[in-house]
């Protein structure tokens, strides 16, 4: 008894299919909070994907990967949001 | 366990759903960001919980792992920091519709 070959591949697609709704408000976003705001939550699926392509392939390297644009997802929102408030890096 | 995976699985694309369509339709930074911590960290870790019990006792259970602190620590933090960097900024929370005193005043 094992599982449906094809149900990781259904939660990629599915999972890329609904990131792309917040990348929606990555482009419309009226201020650049929202834009962050969508990126955040872009950035968990993308990890949420790549994890999934690692256990798919069965390629530890992969794992790396999402461990590593785990943190460059982490630490460029907060790179951008001490951007924003510009004032407060000379003070 | 096979139905602990499908489970699971049905529960992190099911808050993904949630939280995406929260970011999309709310009115405001605040509430949006409410959808996007949430959700997201609900629905990731529902995921990589599914791909662990997936793979059992194998060394790649023990990287995902890694992965799922790291996440479960790094991301209240950065909506933490967005949701300071949008009160510094001034933006103001959403109502719902104008008090109406005001006209009557």
């Amino acid at each position: 008894m094992g599982m449906n070959p094809l149900t990781l591949d259904i939660v990629i697609f599915t999972l890329l299919g609904i990131s792309i709704v917040s990348m929606v408000r990555v482009i419309i976003g009226p201020t650049p909070e929202d834009r962050l705001v969508g990126l955040n939550l872009v950035v968990a699926q993308v990890v949420g994907i790549l994890v999934i392509i690692a256990v798919k392939f069965d390629r530890s390297i992969y794992l790396d990967v999402a461990l590593v644009y785990a943190m460059l997802g982490f630490v460029g929102i907060l790179a951008i949001a001490k951007y924003l408030g510009g004032k407060e890096l000379q003070g | 366990m096979i139905l602990m995976i499908y489970t699971f699985f049905a529960l992190g694309l099911f808050f993904s759903l949630l939280g995406n369509i929260g970011v999309l339709r709310f009115p405001d930074v605040y509430t949006r960001l409410h959808a996007s911590s949430k959700c997201g960290v609900t629905s990731l870790l529902s995921i990589l919980i599914a791909l662990m019990l997936l793979k059992g006792l194998t060394p790649m259970t023990g990287r995902i792992l890694v992965i799922t602190v790291f996440f479960l620590i790094s991301a209240p933090v950065a909506s933490h920091i967005i949701g300071r960097r949008a009160w510094e900024e001034g933006i103001l929370p959403w109502r719902r519709q104008k008090p109406k005193r005001k006209e009557g005043d």
